[in-house]
């Protein structure tokens, strides 16, 4: 892995206005009061925004300075490692702005449209949190979200999001390594893959309480063992230097940037290692639609959607923002490795 | 002939029909469509194309149920407003989703069946909206209403493309279903049990 040392001209993210300050210049600039006194109320300490001009950011909601979901989680806030430039782990390209990344969502269990998440989760729960570890691993157990986070250093990942509907996004996130996470739980050589399980809770998810719904809760995807523990795999608290908002998949989810979004399980709260294949979600409810693994990958086409474009969001109606999709999203070099004489049409 | 509708309920049903196309444009100039405009703007005229589509078809068995003859001109006007907003579905897919790549337009024609019934119910209310001028009515005779008779066929067709493109949830295209259904079977119960006048050979 290259390490890469800071150059006097590299603008951490953290020397930039953090979005909360930003979208609450008003309240400030309205009373008068201090920019002093707003640093101080949106205990914020960093990290990275667009560099965009005003008509994008017009587009994000004005409240976005969440409160954190318990004492312990601003603590572990406090300090987040930047993103290593230069590498996989960040990109140069353009952010999505914060106020799209947490309203067009695919969160079904918060509803169909991509406005259906941010309006039907504000009460969702995120603490207290547990996730249950089983299977193939020597600590199986149910763990507190505290204890699983407390061993590890929180830092900002820039990764692009591709989504199979042909659309994507840049999002920095905050979190951790998976693999850091499978280590503390000690799998053993029968454990060949990585199963995720989100929070099944019709009573806060009305998805789940939907007759008409297709899916079968609660919604699970799956890793090999050896794509869980590349170092791209990560597991996201935080997004924008904020608590991850419940529509993104509150509090902990999982960020694969090399294969399509959907892998990308939210709300988590059951890990599984087993020795055969995992169920997935969507390869469940149409395995000739969707295989998996889910690689990102120009020359495999879903059959209601050709996959060697995308839009990068957001586009405005007369100028697109269509560009070329890259085999693996852009992390070939890092990951083709892993499918080394496998027919990706194949195994798609 | 059905009787003439009243100003005031034609004025009515004009602003309610045309309501939908003046949100989309204030949604349009207020950039208020979300991050992917153009995919929200095929979203919403393609279900205004839907929706008239069955309010079009809805007129008849409720006029003859209720027997309200006033409200008979609401089914060609019904009709033309769908056609008004699949013409818009159209354009935002060709010129907004696709910006005029006519290849990727008729790559999709062919390979993805959504597209190709999509475009079959777009060609059906095309015909149908070139022949309900009056004059063309009137020279076309008892032909016309054969022809029109594929309005059906355009509905199942545009409640199929619908469908298709939905992935998880069916709430909405069964909604569209449960007024179809016995919309549809109103009319054949009619054409083959009930054989009322002008239709029976017997």
């Amino acid at each position: 892995m290259l390490i890469k040392f800071r150059s006097k001209s590299d603008v951490l993210s953290s020397e930039i206005t953090p979005e909360s300050i930003y979208y609450s210049r008003r309240n400030f600039l309205a009373g008068g009061a201090g920019l002093a006194l707003g640093v101080a109320a949106t205990g914020f300490p960093n990290l990275a925004l667009s560099a965009d001009g005003d008509a994008l950011r017009a587009r994000a909601p004005e409240d976005i300075a969440r409160s954190a979901p318990s004492p312990w989680w601003e603590a572990k806030f406090a300090s987040i490692n930047p993103a290593a430039r230069g590498g996989p782990f960040s990109t140069d390209e353009t952010l999505t702005p914060y106020g799209d990344v947490v309203s067009y969502n695919n969160f079904y269990e918060f509803g169909v449209e991509k406005g259906d998440p941010i309006a039907n989760s504000g009460r969702f729960e995120v603490d207290p949190w547990s996730v249950t570890i089983e299977g193939e691993v020597d600590k199986p157990g149910i763990y507190n979200l505290e204890d699983i986070l407390k061993p590890q250093a929180l830092e900002e990942r820039i990764y692009r999001l591709r989504c199979v509907e042909r659309w994507s996004m840049v999002i920095p996130w905050v979190g951790f390594p998976l693999a850091d996470l499978i280590k503390q739980f000690q799998p053993n050589s029968k454990a060949k893959f990585v199963q995720f399980f989100t929070l099944f809770d019709p009573s806060q998810m009305p998805g789940q309480r939907s007759r008409f719904s297709t899916i079968s809760w609660p919604y699970r995807e799956g890793l090999r063992i050896d794509e869980a523990m590349h170092p791209l795999s990560f597991l996201a608290v935080g997004v924008y230097g904020n608590y991850l908002p419940p529509q993104n998949g509150a509090p902990i989810r999982l960020v694969v940037p090399w294969k399509y979004g959907f892998k990308s399980i939210k709300s988590i709260v059951k890990i599984r290692f087993t020795e055969t294949e995992p169920e997935t979600s969507w390869s469940m409810l149409a395995p000739e639609e969707y295989g998996f693994y889910a690689n990102v990958n120009p020359e495999v086409h879903h059959p209601r959607w050709r996959q060697d474009m995308e839009t990068r969001l957001p586009q405005s109606l007369f100028g697109s923002s269509r560009m070329p999709t890259e085999i693996f999203n852009g992390y070939g070099e890092q990951v083709a490795s892993l499918y080394s004489g496998m027919d990706l049409a194949k195994f798609y | 002939m059905a009787a003439i509708l009243r100003p005031s309920l034609r004025l009515v049903a004009h602003l309610f029909c045309i309501a939908p196309f003046v949100l989309i444009l204030v949604a349009i100039f207020r950039n208020s469509l979300g991050p992917d405009p153009a995919d929200e703007l095929a979203v919403r005229t393609g279900e205004w194309a839907l929706k008239f589509l069955i309010f079009c078809l809805c007129v008849t068995p409720i006029r003859r149920l209720f027997v309200l003859q006033r409200i008979a001109p609401l089914r060609r006007l019904f009709g033309l407003y769908s056609f008004f907003y699949s013409v818009l579905h159209c354009f935002v897919y060709v010129a907004f989703l696709l910006q005029f790549r006519w290849m990727e337009v008729m790559e999709d024609v062919a390979e993805r069946p959504y597209i190709t019934v999509g475009l079959a119910s777009f060609c059906i209310l095309l015909v149908l909206a070139l022949t309900s001028p009056r004059s063309v009515v009137r020279r076309l005779g008892r032909r016309w209403s054969s022809l029109h008779k594929l309005v059906y066929v355009a509905a199942v067709l545009a409640l199929l493309h619908q469908f298709w493109i939905v992935r998880v949830s069916i709430a909405e295209s069964a909604l569209y279903a449960i007024i179809l259904i016995p919309v549809l079977g109103y009319r054949l119960w009619q054409k083959f049990v009930n054989s009322p006048s002008g239709y029976s050979k017997t």
